[in-house]
């Protein structure tokens, strides 16, 4: 990462001459940086502002809403938000002195989120292979059924699926919150789908004819030659359901079962009105944000390459 | 020879790579479709079992004064985060194409996009906090008056609408982006060989070619922005007096908060017909922009 930052002046300057869809003019570029410069700034400033706040004294704070730099420099809201403060302790810095526990709504979202992601994109994958591979009468009927799926409203779907979920007696477990997504969604499938068809056909037919079975094929030779894809893919999917909100509030409402963003909610509405605990609220955020944070650092180049490709089609 | 016969009948194979993927989408999808429809025209409200009453829900939402003012702030809440992000993300779009080819610049645009929606709305909401927030901070230092960003009647739409265009806008510019990149480099060389300014080389090479791109993305926006939900929910609950209260909101608030459900999926049915008809227009006015294209 490093070597690549310290060399990319002379990068940028030898492909703009390559690449004609680039601006030349000295004054169309200072002008055009800049405004990326502009647009930089405003993307992260919030993300610093939340930083900035979460380890700031809760009380201090007020007197000084303009500094850039945390007030009092204090880890009091991380710990106060994980639990690890004592009720005087946080009352001292501002603090509600109720007791939260973001540390335990963190597990159970990676619990919710893997669970998923893991089930989703396995069962998405082998329907994926039926719908690309395997030769079927009726198979782009059966594939634009699913499909259809996608134009459902979320909210559609919620009111029944609360119903069932709470028939089967699954209401505040994280089974309950997961089991509704972790069959299939459609976009997995058709995701998964336009890859599957870009694989050399030649390969499968020669492992059918040494009699290979379809569940070999399909495990030891396709799931391979996507790999990059189902990783990409299983990325998307852990970050949208880490983030999901609406489902997660009706259905995990204990200790055991509220996930991260529905405690954020539930800490912000039980803030008292005069005195908010703004600096707790955003440890919370931050605690919240940051496994997305670390799986943009690792895998930003994938996840910027597949909003990209999604676009074109 | 065998083989050429199986591979033209792969049903039994097919059905069973199919099997979960098929329990998910008949469990979680199909039934609940079909329920949902059947609980609009019943009085379910999820203690008593659900009594058949035909479309009562549909006239009682037809005379409901709250339904009508939930869906004039809804349009208010597409209108102003479509076309606000729209407009924004293809001027970002337009300079990441013309000034940079930096992975690092795309990633930092598509961050917010990334982060869950309660996260950004909480940020903005103490960014923008009446009495201790930033913004309002800074308003007062200039010496202007303070702003009740999500605490007026007039403010609380627009505020949430563009917290979201800030979430967003990354994430359609880059949608735009691949678009742009699409375009044959020549068409750029002849223009430059024209010497054509930045504006003109925008309104009579850029905009045109990109048309069926933008025209996708807008379906894709206005269809989400409809369901706005989270951001309301953890900041206005709907309020001040019903100035957020979008369509989703309201669905949840009847159905969960004064557990009417059948009512509350008649709303919901509502709702999908309208995303259905805006989808489907849509969709004509995309292959009609294509069609443009090809002449």
């Amino acid at each position: 990462m490093s070597s690549t930052t310290t060399k990319r002046p002379k990068k940028v300057r030898s492909s703009t001459a390559e690449d004609p869809a680039m601006a030349k003019s000295p004054v169309s570029k200072f002008f055009g940086r800049l405004a990326l410069a502009i647009v930089i700034i405003i993307t992260l400033f919030p993300i610093y502002w939340m930083v900035r706040t979460a380890f700031s004294d809760n009380r201090a704070m007020f007197g000084e809403p303009l500094s850039l730099l945390p007030v009092d420099f204090t880890l009091g809201p991380i710990k106060r938000v994980l639990g690890l403060a004592t009720s005087a302790e946080s009352i001292a810095e501002g603090g509600s002195g109720a007791s939260i526990n973001f540390g335990q709504y963190m597990v159970n979202s990676i619990i919710a989120a893997t669970l998923i992601t893991v089930f989703q994109v396995a069962f998405s994958a082998m329907a994926a292979y039926s719908f690309a591979i395997l030769k079927w009468k009726g198979r782009d009927a059966v594939f634009n059924l699913f499909l259809i799926a996608l134009m459902v409203p979320i909210i559609f779907t919620i009111l029944p699926n609360f119903i069932l979920i709470k028939d089967l007696g699954l209401l505040n477990t994280i089974l309950g919150i997961a089991l509704p997504a972790m069959f299939m969604t459609p976009f997995a499938i058709f995701f998964l789908r336009q890859f599957f068809f870009g694989i050399n056909l030649s390969i499968i037919e020669a492992a059918v004819i040494d009699g290979a079975s379809q569940w070999r094929i399909f495990s030891k030779i396709v799931i391979p030659l996507v790999w990059p894809q189902i990783i990409t893919l299983a990325l998307l999917q852990f970050i949208f359901y880490w983030n999901d909100y609406l489902w997660p509030l009706l259905v995990g409402t204990t200790d055991e079962s509220k996930l991260l963003t529905v405690g954020l909610g539930i800490f912000r509405s039980q803030t008292p009105a005069g005195n908010p605990d703004w600096a707790g609220l955003m440890a919370g955020a931050l605690i919240a944000a940051i496994p997305i944070f670390i799986l943009i650092l690792i895998f930003g180049r994938q996840i910027v390459g597949s909003i990209q490709s999604s676009g074109v089609k | 020879m065998a083989t050429k016969v199986g591979r033209d009948n792969q049903i039994v194979p097919a059905m069973l790579f199919l099997i979960p993927a098929s329990i998910g989408f008949l469990a979680f999808f199909v039934w609940p479709t079909f329920r949902g429809i059947y609980l609009s025209f019943t009085d379910d409200n999820l203690l008593s079992d659900p009594t058949f009453i035909g479309f009562q829900n549909y006239i009682d939402i037809f005379n409901d004064a709250v339904f009508w003012r939930s869906m004039a702030v809804t349009f208010q809440y597409v209108f102003i985060n479509v076309g606000v992000q729209t407009v924004v993300a293809l001027a970002l779009a337009v300079l990441m194409h013309r000034f940079t080819r930096s992975m690092v610049v795309r990633g930092i645009v598509v961050l917010p996009y990334l982060i869950a929606n309660v996260i950004v709305a909480l940020v903005w909401f103490w960014l923008a906090d009446y009495s201790l927030g930033l913004i309002n901070a800074v308003i007062e230092t200039i010496g202007l008056d303070k702003i009740g960003f999500f605490g007026s009647e007039a403010w609380a739409m627009p505020t949430i609408a563009l917290v979201n265009v800030w979430r967003h806008v990354g994430y359609t510019a880059l949608l735009l982006f691949a678009g742009l990149q699409a375009i044959p480099r020549d068409v750029y060389e002849a223009a430059e060989v024209d010497g054509a300014g930045e504006f003109r080389v925008f309104r009579s090479v850029t905009l045109p070619l990109l048309r069926p791109v933008l025209a996708f993305v807008l379906v894709v926006t206005i269809v989400g922005s409809f369901q706005i939900f989270d951001t309301i929910a953890v900041t206005t609950g709907g309020g001040p007096v019903d100035a957020t209260r979008a369509i989703n909101f309201y669905i949840f608030e009847r159905a969960f908060e004064r557990f009417d459900f059948g009512y509350a999926s008649a709303l919901a049915v509502i709702l999908m017909i309208l995303l259905a008809i805006i989808a489907i227009v849509q969709n004509r006015l995309l292959r009609a922009n294509e069609s443009d294209m090809e002449r």
